[in-house]
């Protein structure tokens, strides 16, 4: 059946090279960095600022700006792919046969040569150190297989045949992750949601394509709140989130940063926060000529009139951001200030400021006392089906890696001859595929014993 | 008696067992070395004082956070986890020269911590973000992996100072012999690369809880990546095309570089999601 070097074996040899699974890791590394150095999903203008025309270009041919989802990356991915899994076929047949012998064959002669080789003579009879030597084999080293050659008897015992699979299961491990990755990104969608308090929406929109997305159920925002630590970095930002059914309360659900809602295969993170316009303030307006002080409770829109009839304020809203020549002032109230004779000056009161209208210097100055701070939520939502498979790969892997590399297939063999009348020569010796000082470790103790209960 | 006393003090400790080490290297006295060693053991016990000191005084602060918040306890963790794995790796297999190239990299975490003004040592309370139970365990498997990278460079090291054949009267004379210095590397490396492992799944799946993305190809997420790629090669290379010596000490020490711009490069040069140490 085998054609000596057809195309096919050609290939086959190709992908089943441990050079390949070298050279595409190093490709992988290396390209990788680019990554990390050249901005990824940027705007077209910012990578002509940052690079210039010229070298635009060339990150738009070879898709640098967005290197990771590039043709010639996942190229990278799916020849390991096929690596790994050609090396796998390859070699799983060699080894399936060391993992699942049809019978264990006991070599005595392949212990030859160990290094941990140990031998001594026993002044007891050769059956009475055959059954100590079983005895404690089977508690060191597993089952014990006996056999009977010309030289004397053999008692062989060994375990962590099946540690051999380790490898296959680590790369296993790796097609795994991947495939969830290849679910995720065909099904799944990540989305941002803005929520004032209050607020319910059942459509997202997609974060790269912006397009719309429904949702199997509605979410509404009861509340938000943020707590600061004394310091004025943030401690906590907590929205309280309603998912509703067909016009029906489903049920209500806190969430945090860490602590996401999961509903339906959806996923609701808690990302961002802003303040949005608050219902109601309480201003203080000072009549600078008379000297009154009033004070309103005045509704998001509401109009108040002015003492002594010069006018009227109106509250018209709240802006989240507030440029003062090029500074951030924060939240800021804006009102207008509607005087009879026709003066009609916009208010501004930063949050953080109370005092700044008195800048302005007029004839009415306006100051908020006291209000209910109002807030957004901003919302990640997020589907993934492919993650059950990519928490698989985590485990596959961990699990994998742990067998590989730490559990070994261990062989120790002891060996009985009679030596003149009512004497015995023994030897221990131990083989292992790796972590031979474990196995090193296990004849020491095999002889210990044995030289123990000979009474030497 | 409080944390950063402590942790000043381990600093100095730890300098010591260098001199100890350092000494017992130059002037070829095994005495130097058990000295060392116990020295080691003692910055170690004050190490873990300092840090478990530190936790309960975030406490009294009314923070209560793991100290693995930022850069300062990072590196403080840094040490410790290299010193721990050190003494581990000392008794088992009894090779005390080795310390020459360990104690050092263990005296300059702790030391960058506490000597580099732009790291503050404040206890400052946790961000959001960083507010879950995956916190304690995602720090602390990737860094018992980068200190098995460390100690792999630090055996890796003596690839190229021993001479092929040194005499009985070199300097170098006293160094393990190459199946060892080649066996010890390996062992980190492979300790290393599973808790690299565990880490940069556990930091995936913490990802998942908190941004709704397991993987985001934040820099620090790639750079963890591609020191996984590097020892993934050396472990390829090691295992499957008999490399050894000199050739695959290099790929250790690219390794470990990775595992450096990972840890600092990427804090310092890159920005992104990761920026607390």
């Amino acid at each position: 059946m085998k054609q000596k070097d057809s195309f096919a074996d050609q290939i086959w040899t190709f992908f089943a090279s441990v050079k390949l699974t070298v050279y595409t890791l190093v490709l992988l590394a290396a390209t990788s960095i680019i990554g990390t150095v050249i901005l990824q999903n940027g705007s077209p203008e910012a990578y002509i600022r940052l690079y210039g025309p010229g070298l635009y270009n060339m990150i738009q041919v070879l898709d640098l700006d967005k290197m990771y989802q590039a043709w010639w990356f996942l190229l990278l991915m799916v020849v390991l792919c096929v690596n790994i899994v050609v090396c796998s076929i390859d070699r799983l047949s060699a080894t399936w046969k060391i993992i699942f012998p049809k019978n264990i064959l006991v070599n005595p002669r392949r212990f030859e040569k160990a290094k941990n080789r140990q031998q001594f003579d026993s002044h007891l009879p050769m059956d009475r150190v055959a059954r100590h030597a079983k005895q404690v084999l089977a508690g060191r080293a597993g089952k014990v297989i006996e056999k009977t050659d010309d030289a004397g008897l053999i008692l062989y015992a060994e375990k962590g045949r099946w540690s051999r699979l380790g490898v296959y299961v680590v790369h296993a491990s790796v097609l795994m992750l991947l495939a969830g990755a290849l679910i995720g990104s065909a099904l799944g969608f990540k989305a941002n949601l803005r929520l004032d308090e209050g607020q319910t929406a059942d459509t997202v929109f997609d974060s790269h394509t912006r397009l719309p997305i429904k949702l199997p159920f509605t979410v509404r925002c009861n509340d938000f709140q943020v707590k600061f630590y004394d310091t004025g970095a943030p401690d906590e930002f907590k929205s309280s989130l309603t998912i509703l059914e067909n016009n029906q309360e489903s049920f209500t659900e806190d969430i945090l940063v860490n602590h996401p809602l999961r509903y339906k295969g959806i996923n609701i993170f808690q990302a961002s926060y802003g303040a949005s316009t608050p219902d109601e303030a309480l201003f203080e307006i000072t009549d600078s000529e008379t000297g009154t002080i009033e004070t309103h409770t005045i509704k998001n829109g509401g109009v108040v009139s002015l003492s002594a009839g010069a006018g009227n304020f109106i509250f018209e809203g709240f802006v989240p951001h507030y440029d003062f020549n090029g500074h951030n002032l924060g939240g800021a109230f804006i009102g207008r200030l509607d005087t009879t004779n026709g003066r009609n000056v916009q208010i501004i009161l930063p949050t953080k400021f109370p005092t700044f209208d008195k800048m302005r210097k007029g004839r009415f100055t306006v100051e908020v006392k006291s209000w209910d701070q109002a807030y957004y939520t901003g919302l990640q939502v997020t589907k993934d089906p492919g993650v059950p498979f990519v928490y698989t790969g985590f485990l596959l892997m961990i699990i994998g890696c742990w067998v590989t590399f730490f559990v070994s297939h261990q062989s120790v063999c002891i060996g009985l001859e009679q030596v003149g009348s009512g004497s015995t020569r023994v030897w221990v010796a131990g083989r292992a595929n790796r972590n031979v000082q474990s196995t090193n470790l296990t004849v020491k103790k095999l002889v210990k014993e044995l030289k123990g209960v000979s009474g030497k | 008696m409080n944390s950063s006393l402590l942790l000043s003090a381990a600093t100095f400790i730890y300098a010591l067992a260098s001199v100890f080490y350092i000494g017992s290297f130059s002037f070829k006295k095994q005495t130097f070395a058990r000295l060392g060693f116990w020295v080691i053991v003692i910055g170690l016990v004050a190490n873990t004082g300092g840090i478990l000191l530190r936790w309960v005084e975030s406490y009294h602060m009314g923070y209560g956070h793991a100290p693995f918040s930022n850069m300062y306890e990072s590196l403080v963790f840094f040490s410790w986890t290299i010193a721990a794995l050190y003494v581990f790796v000392e008794l088992k297999y009894k090779e005390s020269i080795i310390g020459v190239f360990v104690s050092p990299l263990i005296f300059l975490s702790i030391a960058y911590a506490s000597f580099d003004p732009s790291i503050t040592s404040k206890i400052t309370p946790l961000i959001p973000a960083l507010k879950s139970n995956w916190l304690i365990a995602h720090v602390i498997t990737c860094f018992l992996g980068y200190a098995g990278f460390a100690l792999a460079f630090g055996f890796s090291f003596m690839y190229f100072i021993k001479p092929k054949d040194p005499g009985t009267k070199s300097l170098f004379a006293k160094l393990p012999d190459w199946d060892t210095i080649d066996e010890l590397t390996y062992q980190m490396i492979v300790f290393g690369f599973l808790f690299l492992t565990i880490g940069i799944i556990t930091g995936a799946v913490w990802a998942n809880s908190a941004w709704g993305k397991y993987w985001s190809w934040d820099p620090k997420e790639t750079w963890s990546l591609i020191t996984w790629f590097i020892y993934a090669i050396f472990l390829h290379l090691r295992l499957m095309r008999g490399w050894y010596g000199k050739d695959l000490a290099i790929v250790s020490i690219i390794g470990f570089l990775g595992v450096l711009f990972t840890y600092f490069g990427v804090n310092f040069l890159l920005s992104g999601l990761h920026s607390y140490g």
